[in-house]
């Protein structure tokens, strides 16, 4: 055949070089899957700690104090001789339900806002906007803060209050989802058919405008673990002794230039966390809104 | 001379085993002054044909040829510099669709000018002047207020218009289009094809991409008939299009919808097999009035705070068992038509009853149990569809409550897909794993599945392929004849409405300009927008001879 030699690629094969390396990631999708492994470690940790950790984490050893990592302590000990790494472990529970507990309060508040705002008509959309918009225009953590301050510190206001913060942000996008979803042809084609507004609202209009916060929420955890972090950190979350990153992180600041591993452990754990929280939200992402866009 | 010299171009997307030959190796010229179509339908490979000529074909595209010459130049080994040198220059590329592919955010003489900056022809002043110059070419009217504005201040068809002054701006031998007049009213589509006409007198070369038979037949030369990647026919267009070789192509034009198909079948198919229709209530008996629409005015008010009268003082019936076709250009008020009949709008004036009761203006509590005996499907059947359920979901919740129970319920919705052509297999099936034509059957399923005496279809069928158009029609009129329910069919397609349509009412700006039995309307229209309106319908028939 003389047409394969002269055949020449055009162009267009250029395009095939660029799409071949994202196509890689694509079907490996290490991210997702180092994520699990962490969480799935984390579960371990929250569900029955002691499998992972062999020390008490408030078992304090003074003669053992500021030890560098070592076979036997793996994180190394703080200045009170405390396993770091049982701490992290013992502190997986409290910091990770500060992070989901506060998440599922701040969705909770705005589906009930943003469905109040979407379907509620121009008065009540109006009102709970101008609402929305004063919340936003304090940064969140301070509007914590000033929750924490009033109301002292403890970890049910700390909850309290990162849920508060992240309200406004879920809220304004449910109100959006639900306005864009009410017109949508598909809520006329049930209304056509007959049905009930209720009926529609509770089996179209809500289910339907409800599908992107899984994904937002997924993301919003590692977000609202930093912020339970960092008041915890300021002292206004968990009390000093208790195993909680924030205050681990807060507990370490003294000692970071001379032993290191006290403030390093904990503080990458929260960043692991978000880490991993947000690739895997991503992940979803793609995948249901990827099977959203394509026909 | 030739213009446009393709040999053996194949075009495959993916590497290894995922590889997949969207165009299988085709051939084809086209000659200065000359038009060639290529005609196919959606997936036959035309489009990324006519894009990967000017190095589009997109990313992770293969395509080889073992000849591609544009005027005698060899330009397979061009790097993508000299491609984007090519492009504008010397192949002007019109793209598929007119409303979007101008950028909202510049003016249209901007966007024209781009094409000479881009190429560094002329100074600033000749530009402006070269511009306004194609505009004018190109059949704008008032270019210089036209070459200030954005794009979304144009119609449609001006749209269209300034994209093709883009693309000619440089003055290229050789034009791509691809589908140039799909999206666009007939009158303007008509407009177009002159225009297209008019490049082509001037000794340009033409390759036109178009699914439109019948703006092929007024177009083209030369036809060349695409399917699954190949080219199945090659030819003369009148001879083509009457005496076409190919049974492919035979049956794409007997799937054209048109006055002499009245009647018969558009697919090769044999009619659909109805298991239980004797559950259906037959009330009523054919020739009653179902619905009577009288002196029915809607206004609604723009954003410019100007108040607009869409449907203006419509007064008009439907009886049982009848095809009411509704036609005209877009802004014509169909749609609103549309709306009224389903009650989802309500009428400013005027009164809509449903078998002698009450319709429009009243309470939804009054409505809501009369809801089933007027149900629509949609041109769009997908976002008409809650993306979270499967097909079977889709016509369960359809289903009248008060009626079928437990298993019975189910077994409803398999006779149902039965119905629409559709085995039990697919109910599980989301919307998205469907093909277009299968969507608009699970559709008219769900349409079909409380029992109406009423289906409003409005431009159901305009979405899709002209094959399976065919099929979609074939099934409505099965339909029609087992369960005697009419129809209140709104498309802009004149050749669609004339297929199907009992009597037809002509719309234009808000009014009925006309109405009447299809025969006397296509036949022996009166008005004088009427007779624009059949005049700028393209025919095969005028071409093939048929």
């Amino acid at each position: 055949m003389t047409t394969i030699e002269s055949r020449t690629a055009l162009v267009g094969t250029t395009g095939a070089r660029r799409a071949a390396a994202p196509a890689v990631f694509r079907r490996l999708r290490i991210g997702p899957i180092l994520s699990v492994l962490f969480l799935l470690f984390l579960v371990a940790a929250v569900v029955d700690p002691s499998l992972l950790a062999h020390f008490q984490p408030l078992a304090v050893d003074p003669s053992r104090s500021l030890q560098a990592p070592s076979a036997g302590h793996i994180f190394g000990t703080d200045e009170s001789g405390r396993d770091v790494f049982s701490r992290v472990v013992y502190g997986a529970a409290p910091s990770l339900s500060i992070g989901l507990v506060a998440t599922a309060l701040g969705i909770v508040i705005a589906v009930v806002l943003g469905a109040l705002a979407g379907l509620g008509g121009r008065v009540v959309d109006a009102v709970i906007g101008r609402f929305l918009e004063v919340l936003f225009a304090f940064p969140a953590l301070l509007l914590a803060l000033l929750f924490v301050t009033i109301f002292g510190a403890s970890v049910t206001s700390l909850i309290i209050s990162v849920g508060l913060g992240s309200a406004p942000g879920y809220a304004r996008m449910v109100r959006g989802q639900i306005i864009s979803v009410k017109n949508a042809p598909y809520v006329e084609a049930s209304y056509v058919l007959g049905h009930s507004s209720s009926r529609v609202l509770r089996r179209t209009i809500l289910p339907n405008a409800m599908r992107p916060l899984l994904v937002l929420g997924t993301l919003g955890i590692g977000q609202s673990i930093v912020w339970a972090s960092s008041l915890s950190f300021l002292g206004l979350g968990a009390a000093p002794p208790a195993p909680e990153w924030g205050a681990m992180l807060a507990d370490g600041r003294d000692f970071i230039s001379s032993a290191w591993w006290v403030e390093l452990f904990p503080g990458a754990m929260i960043v692991l966390v978000t880490l991993a929280t947000t690739s895997l939200g991503r992940y979803l992402q793609r995948r249901l809104e990827g099977r959203g866009a394509d026909a | 001379m030739t213009a446009l010299e393709v040999e053996d171009l194949r075009v495959g997307f993916g590497t290894g085993a995922d590889h997949r030959e969207v165009v299988g190796g085709i051939s084809f010229s086209v000659a200065a002054g000359e038009c060639l179509a290529i005609v196919g339908e959606s997936g036959s490979g035309k489009s990324v044909s006519a894009r990967s000529l000017i190095g589009l074909a997109g990313p992770g595209a293969r395509v080889s040829a073992a000849k591609l010459e544009l005027h005698g130049t060899d330009v397979r080994d061009f790097p993508d510099r000299r491609w984007r040198d090519i492009r504008g220059r010397e192949v002007g590329f019109i793209l598929q669709d007119a409303l979007v592919s101008l950028d909202p955010l510049r003016s249209v003489g901007k966007e024209i000018s781009e094409t000479l900056t881009l190429h560094r022809w002329g100074n600033a002043t000749t530009r402006h002047a070269r511009v306004l110059e194609l505009l004018e070419l190109v059949g704008v009217p008032e270019p210089q207020l036209r070459a200030r504005q954005l794009s979304g201040e144009l119609s449609g068809g001006q749209r269209q218009r300034a994209l093709i002054a883009s693309a000619i701006a440089l003055d290229p031998l050789l034009l791509i289009a691809d589908e140039p007049t799909t999206a666009l009213d007939v009158t303007v589509q008509a407009q177009i094809v002159d225009l297209l006409h008019e490049t082509k007198a001037r000794g340009k070369a033409l390759l036109v991409i178009s699914h439109d038979l019948a703006v092929v037949a007024r177009l083209a030369d030369r036809v060349a008939v695409m399917n699954h990647g190949v080219i199945v026919e090659q030819g003369p267009t009148a001879q083509v299009l009457s005496n076409p070789k190919d049974s492919y192509t035979q049956r794409l034009l007997d799937a054209v919808p048109s006055a002499h198909s009245r009647g018969t079948r558009l697919s090769p198919t044999t009619p659909s097999q109805f298991v239980s229709s004797a559950r259906q209530t037959r009330a009523a008996t054919k020739g009653e009035t179902l619905i009577a629409v009288d002196h029915v005015s809607k206004s609604y008010k723009g954003l410019d705070g100007v108040t607009r009268t869409v449907v203006n003082d419509v007064s008009f019936e439907l009886g049982v068992g009848e095809t009411l076709g509704v036609v005209g250009e877009s802004g014509s008020g169909k749609t609103t038509v549309a709306r009224l009949v389903l009650a989802v709008t309500e009428p400013d004036s005027g009164r809509i009853t449903l078998k002698g009761e009450q319709w429009s203006g009243i309470a939804e509590k009054l409505r809501r149990p009369r809801r089933r005996l007027v149900t629509t499907v949609y041109q769009d059947p997908l976002s008409s569809f809650d993306p979270r359920w499967s097909a079977a979901r889709l016509i369960l919740d359809a289903l009248p409550q008060d009626r079928y129970e437990g298993p019975a319920r189910r077994a409803r919705v398999d006779e149902l897909l039965s119905l629409v052509g559709l085995s039990a297999d697919f109910g599980p099936r989301r919307p998205l794993q469907l093909s277009g034509g299968q969507r608009q059957r699970v559709a008219i399923a769900r349409a079909l599945a409380p029992e109406p005496s009423v289906i409003v279809c409005d431009e159901s069928v305009s979405a899709l392929d002209v094959s399976i158009q065919a099929q979609v029609l074939d099934l409505l009129s099965d339909i029609q004849q087992q369960l005697d329910v009419s129809y209140l069919f709104i498309s802009h397609d004149l050749g669609v409405i004339h297929h199907v349509s009992d009597r037809v009412l002509v719309m234009h700006n808000g009014r009925i300009v006309e109405q009447g039995s299809a025969g006397d309307i296509f036949e022996k229209p009166q008005d004088a927008y009427t007779k624009q309106l059949l005049s700028s319908l393209p025919r095969i028939q005028q071409v093939a001879g048929k």
